[in-house]
């Protein structure tokens, strides 16, 4: 019973998603769109896995992360890398086939160094979790601030604070990627949302996804219930850094350039920031919040130099309007139209003390 | 010093061979032996030279005034306290080295005397939790659905629903286990431990906040889990009439120390456990 009712709403899920990336190319083929909202189309897709990434941490998990942005800078650098060096070595001239490999390739690699950055970080708990993750992210940058890559022939030449590399430069330390070239795609950004959700939608409600909430809601008695607490964080923290991996991967390639000082403390911070107003916990807040304070700033843009004050403004109203028990009382009766009290409580009230 | 203290046990203190098993358990291994248990905090002996041996399908109690030791006891068994002195058998097995999920894994379940449910979860999910260990699927099997996860899915549904069934709380399955009524939240955690497959269930103050009512059915569910499970109880309960009632060894603690052992009638006329705990009856 309770399982077909949460596969009925992750199908409704998908299909809400499905419905809104058709009406987008409609509007896009239709030339209705914008051209600003039409080049934000990418971002916004990296943002939504972002979002559902870190939320997977943030709120089934319950540890702070503060440094979601290092994930996605090391997908996004080694997704630039793959696809020049699968394009100038190998020769593979299909776009689509160099950008599905490249993210794969980009969450890979996040995914090794979100193992490597979680052994240490995951022995902390609450704030100290935080900060150290803090730290990480800015390592992360740091480091990526001083590599130089460079493809020659087959080869693949990397140094520290070298630039004198042979071959074709590709990421030239602080001035960063070079001669990329621009392949994401729309339906590609889709697609990696479809993924996003299932991987995400799918942990939740298995036995993994159970024990990773067990560990959020009560340490103690998960682990006086055989579950070996450090196990299920772990698991949480690296799916988390290879869906954000593979998010980077996308951004990067949607830039023939980009810079390290990209992916600072400030983005994982705006990523926190879709997650918490989108409700920690609620896979479906991350997606709206994720995809309207995208654009929001586009549309804004005809305040010109208000727009970071109006940008702030209208996050405060969010922030007192969902903490108003009036309104979210109306807004809880709304919701309860639509789905029957749900049993899958799962998704609701995460605990990220 | 230790050593020194393992040579000279008190003169209340029986030694370890002299336990007080059921009759129908002595020709089978008991579940739990304890020699010289004890733990120290910064120099205070919370626990001391605690010995006891429970029998197979045995329901024991451990009474003792407020700070006596009772929940320490049982963190030291369940190893969220590593003992500094004397060792732990569980199953005839050392648990010295142990953490708490090895010790779950090895056999022993606890409820907590402050009700620690996973209270966002449904009451089914709480269940699930402590049968994590018995389903064997993976992460991957997990996000991908494949045929293993449906199978064994649906089974860690009908072995939930059916311990539920224990306690008649089926129809709850549903229902956040937060909101759940008192009382039917230390029957979910008595679900929730039974469903790891314990051979030992360790209970902290089960009827807590019951009504007489409850305290009575909780009796005979104490009983009929016993007898359906076949496994060992223990549990730490400050109401007399459930202790004296089911309990068939009863273990006073005092100051960290054992201070009797015995059947319900030999620990009631007990003058030590009457001037420690039970208290005199009102003469005249």
């Amino acid at each position: 019973m309770k399982l077909k009712k949460s596969t009925v709403n992750a199908l409704i899920s998908y299909g809400i998603v499905i419905v809104a990336f058709i009406v987008c190319q409609y509007l896009i083929a239709s030339k209705a769109m914008p051209r600003t909202l039409k080049g934000q189309m990418i971002p916004i897709c990296v943002y939504i896995v972002m979002a559902v990434s870190l939320n997977l941490v943030v709120g089934i998990s319950g540890e702070l992360s503060l440094g979601h942005a290092g994930f996605m800078s090391i997908g996004a650098f080694t997704g630039a890398i793959a696809s020049t060096w699968l394009l100038n070595a190998l020769g593979l001239e299909s776009a689509l086939a160099r950008l599905i490999i490249s993210i794969v390739a980009g969450g890979v690699m996040a995914g090794v160094f979100g193992v490597l950055i979680g052994i240490p970080v995951l022995r902390l708990r609450g704030d100290y979790l935080a900060i150290v993750t803090l730290a990480f992210g800015e390592i992360i940058r740091n480091v990526v601030n001083c590599l130089y890559f460079s493809v020659d022939g087959m080869r693949l030449n990397i140094s520290f604070n070298n630039p004198n590399l042979a071959g074709t430069i590709i990421v030239n330390g602080p001035a960063g990627t070079k001669g990329i070239k621009a392949i994401s795609t729309f339906p590609v950004g889709f697609a990696l949302i479809i993924f996003t959700l299932f991987v995400v939608l799918n942990l939740v409600n298995s036995r993994s996804g159970r024990a990773i909430m067990a560990t959020r809601d009560n340490r103690i008695a998960a682990e006086a219930m055989g579950i070996n607490v450090t196990k299920y964080k772990m698991m949480a923290f690296v799916t988390s850094a290879v869906l954000a991996g593979m998010a980077g991967a996308l951004y990067g390639l949607n830039f023939s350039t980009f810079t390290a000082a990209k992916f600072k403390f400030d983005t994982s911070i705006l990523v926190l920031v879709f997650v918490v107003l989108g409700g920690i916990g609620n896979i479906w807040g991350s997606i709206i919040a994720a995809a309207l304070l995208t654009i929001l700033p586009e549309l804004l843009r005809a305040f010109a130099d208000y727009r970071m004050l109006i940008y702030a403004i209208v996050l405060i109203l969010v922030m007192l309007a969902t903490n108003n028990p009036m309104l979210r009382s109306v807004f809880d009766r709304l919701l309860r139209v639509f789905r029957r009290r749900s049993p899958g409580a799962e998704m609701k009230g995460g605990a990220a003390q | 010093m230790s050593e020194v203290r393992r040579r000279q046990p008190t003169k209340m203190v029986p030694a370890p061979s002299q336990g007080i098993i059921p009759e129908r358990d002595l020709y089978s291994a008991p579940v739990l032996e304890t020699r010289h248990l004890g733990i120290e905090f910064g120099g205070l002996k919370a626990v001391e030279d605690f010995n006891l041996i429970i029998g197979k399908t045995e329901i024991a109690g451990l009474i003792g005034p407020n700070g006596a030791g009772k929940t320490t006891v049982f963190n030291l068994l369940t190893k969220v306290y590593q003992p500094t002195m004397g060792t732990v058998l569980l199953n005839g097995r050392d648990t010295a080295g142990m953490n708490t999920v090895q010790a779950n894994k090895l056999g022993i379940a606890r409820t907590f005397q402050n009700i620690r449910l996973f209270g966002n979860m449904t009451v089914e999910d709480n269940v699930r939790i402590g049968l994590h260990n018995q389903v064997k699927y993976g992460m991957f099997t997990g996000i991908f659905r494949l045929p293993g996860y449906w199978k064994q899915e649906k089974a860690q549904h009908e072995k939930a629903l059916e311990l539920l069934s224990i306690f008649d709380m089926q129809d709850m399955a549903g229902y956040q286990a937060g909101s759940l009524p008192y009382g039917a939240q230390r029957r979910l955690e008595i679900v929730r431990a039974l469903a790891t497959n314990p051979s030992l269930l360790l209970l902290d103050e089960p009827a807590a906040g019951m009504n007489p009512h409850e305290t009575e059915e909780l009796m005979n569910n104490i009983i009929r889990i016993r007898d359906r499970f076949q496994i060992a109880i223990m549990l730490i309960e400050h109401d007399m009439n459930l202790v004296m009632g089911i309990c068939e060894g009863i273990c006073v603690l005092n100051y960290g120390r054992i201070i009797a052992k015995g059947t319900a009638d030999e620990i009631q006329n007990n003058p030590v456990v009457i001037e420690a705990y039970l208290g005199k009856k009102k003469e005249g």
